[in-house]
């Protein structure tokens, strides 16, 4: 008989609420009973309520137990959870519970379920058939299956993708890039970190045909230095590609050179943003450039450089081995595709959720979401991280599409949704949002740089009751010069959450005495 | 301890730690970055000396690998102390509670956020977001990730 496979995630989040330590106590008392185990360390379903979440495989499905604690392996064991039997924790069948059911994974569809490292078990389940199709692609069809995905840019811009390939691919240079934004800096973001820690082959993949589609033959993934779970899996599955020729100088027998180098951020949230990310990666401080020029053309070290988010490229090797109409009939309007929904904050139920564009916000909220965590009543959700809009109850109705909410002066961002309960007070929020761009500011320009500052004292005179008439109106001519003056979206941004916060929940910005009065 | 009263035997050997830690990264695509991650992980922080000495192995000014240092949060200039916090502060941890953690911690080992107590017990920082924002409030306790935390668990994390 072979070995007894259970699954425990090596996922951050798994981690960080004792998997590591349940995964253990599994092998000690395997071994006291004298069972013949293996342990495979998976990413994470994305059901963090649940976690840590570990499954045994039962006549081909998976079951789960969760969230399971080290104390309680002794009884999975009495109760012969190998067989798949009943626990307390048992959570049955997984790909069954209606949070999995409901979801469309095109991306995460491996998360959770394979050897984050193991290239066969990656290519058993549709692994490598991009790659595969796009070697036997010309680049421009290459760009033209991205064009025809509609895939737009899943860092928070929405930038059309097909565009920024065509004109890399349009460059003419010696030597072109292909870089990977993964400093997921935003607050109730971590799509980013699960997919790189639960299948970084799936990224690696999508590296290696964004550089044959634009004739890039180096790649750089831009790791934030948070996360070194994810660095850790990374550096692995470099090696692990390079060993099967799916990185080096001949792809998969085509003849063409791709190379992957992993570099790792110090700790600054501005180099989420392209340019300032070039900076960094070339040595130096992470200060904004001006634009144009556009990466695009003048990028690394100043040659041509698709630079994209993680989740972009990461869809990249579904839409290559499905086609990109295929891609297109998911979602509406012009949000093409599926964006996985990060649920955060105060939410009973947080986790990932891929699903296509159009999917409602409070369906997130409160069907997948649960509600909020501390069962208080609902009050506001910050879509898209920390430049992103505080939404009221009454907007859990519109559809997450990127015009639509736009419309609505908010964004979908990076599809980060973060729940507050109504012990949340929005004007400490907006001065918060101040207060952070105050710290992450590159400083290069002036709106930015001192207008974080000015927006944290306009919002204490406020709160203070000081001229309080003038000091909103100072703060709306304030955001508005940000908005205008600042160089990139960081300054540019921060009066996002700001006059959202403003606009629907006024109350929240009376004086302190007349608030304190009230209650 | 590498101290301000420095014998010189002890500085040349800092001295070569910090040559050993960047001389690897000269060449290399953000290679300034990586050997001063390389020197805070031998030193604990980054010394003084290592903006002269990095001037030189990349021939570059030392304003430059100063401006370098100075820009990112990571680089330290002096050592933490024996235990090293870090809380995470951004709004998804702010949502469930990460305010009064970081209140509740702060009096607990009598230190400003961002610094060191007196008795160099522990440093205290604040941190915008460890990505595990989908179970908050998070928190890093001397390189271990914990989540849905609170003052007393982090302090258990920090005696245990």
């Amino acid at each position: 008989m072979s070995k007894q496979r259970i699954f425990v995630p090596l996922d951050s989040a798994a981690v960080a609420l004792g998997a590591d330590d349940v995964a253990a106590a599994i092998v000690r008392e395997a071994a006291a009973r004298d069972l013949d185990i293996e342990i495979v360390r998976t990413g994470s379903r994305g059901m963090h309520w649940l976690e840590p979440l570990i499954e045994v495989e039962v006549e081909g499905q998976r079951v789960g137990y969760g969230p399971t604690q080290q104390s309680e392996v002794l009884s999975l064991f009495d109760a012969g959870f190998l067989e798949g039997a009943d626990h307390e924790k048992s959570v049955g069948i997984v790909a069954n519970l209606p949070f999995m059911k409901d979801q469309q994974r095109l991306t995460f569809s491996r998360c959770g379920i394979t050897d984050p490292l193991s290239l066969s078990d990656y290519q058993a389940h549709g692994g490598l058939d991009g790659v595969k199709r796009a070697i036997k692609l010309e680049q421009s069809d290459i760009v033209e299956v991205i064009k025809t995905s509609g895939l737009r840019g899943r860092g928070g811009a929405g930038f059309p993708a097909g565009i920024k390939w065509d004109t890399v691919q349009g460059a003419q240079a010696d030597q072109k890039y292909i870089v990977c934004n993964a400093d997921e800096g935003d607050s109730g973001t971590f799509a980013d970190r699960m997919i790189m820690e639960g299948d970084p082959l799936l990224l690696i993949e999508g590296m290696v045909i964004a550089g044959l589609g634009v004739g890039a033959t180096k790649g750089y993934i831009y790791l934030r230095s948070e996360y070194p779970i994810a660095a850790r899996i990374l550096n692995e599955a470099i090696e692990v590609a390079k060993s099967n020729k799916l990185l080096g100088d001949d792809v998969l027998g085509s003849g063409i050179a791709f190379h992957l180098t992993v570099f790792i951020g110090a700790g600054a949230y501005i180099c989420g943003e392209e340019t300032s990310l070039l900076e960094s990666l070339e040595g130096k401080r992470g200060l904004v450039r001006a634009k144009p020029p556009l990466p695009a053309l003048e990028g690394l070290f100043g040659k041509p450089t698709l630079v994209h988010n993680v989740l972009s490229l990461c869809a990249v090797p579904w839409i290559l081995a499905n086609g990109g109409d295929a891609y297109a009939e998911y979602g509406q309007g012009r949000s093409k595709g599926t964006l996985a929904f990060q649920l955060a904050g105060n939410i009973k139920q947080g986790g990932l959720f891929e699903t296509a564009f159009g999917v409602k916000l409070g369906d997130l909220v409160n069907k997948y979401g649960g509600g909020t965590r501390t069962g208080r009543p609902f009050k506001t959700v910050q879509i898209g991280g920390p430049l992103g809009a505080y939404l009221p109850e009454q907007m859990l109705e519109l559809p997450m599409d990127y015009e639509v909410m736009a419309q609505n002066g908010a964004g979908v961002g990076h599809g980060g949704i973060v729940v507050f309960d109504d012990t949340a007070d929005l004007m400490a929020q907006a001065r918060y949002a101040f207060e952070f761009c105050a710290e992450e500011s590159c400083g290069k320009c002036t709106p930015c740089r001192v207008g974080a500052v000015r927006g944290e004292e306009v919002i204490d005179k406020i709160a203070a009751g000081t001229d309080y008439d003038q000091n909103m109106v100072l703060l709306e001519d304030l955001c508005e010069l940000m908005v205008d003056g600042s160089l990139c979206a960081m300054g540019g941004m921060t009066p996002i959450p700001v006059m959202s916060a403003v606009k629907h929940f006024p109350d929240d910005f009376a004086p302190r005495h007349v608030r304190e009065a009230a209650e | 301890m590498l101290d301000l009263d420095l014998t010189l035997r002890e500085r040349l050997g800092m001295e070569k730690i910090i040559q050993e830690a960047l001389s690897g990264h000269v060449g290399e695509t953000g290679g300034l970055i990586t050997g001063l991650r390389h020197v805070q992980e031998r030193c604990g922080f980054v010394p003084s000396e290592t903006v002269r000495i990095a001037a030189e192995l990349f021939n570059i000014s030392q304003a430059e690998v100063r401006g370098v240092i100075s820009f990112y949060a990571d680089f330290r200039d002096k050592k933490p102390g024996q235990h090293h916090i870090r809380l995470c502060v951004a709004e998804a941890c702010q949502s469930v509670g990460a305010r009064a953690i970081e209140e509740d911690l702060l009096n607990r080992f009598a230190v400003r956020m961002g610094e060191t107590d007196a008795a160099d017990f522990v440093t205290i920082e604040p941190v915008y977001c460890l990505g595990l924002c989908s179970c908050a409030p998070a928190a890093e306790v001397n390189g271990k990730l914990i989540a849905r935390v609170d003052g007393q668990r982090i302090a258990d994390e920090v005696v245990s």
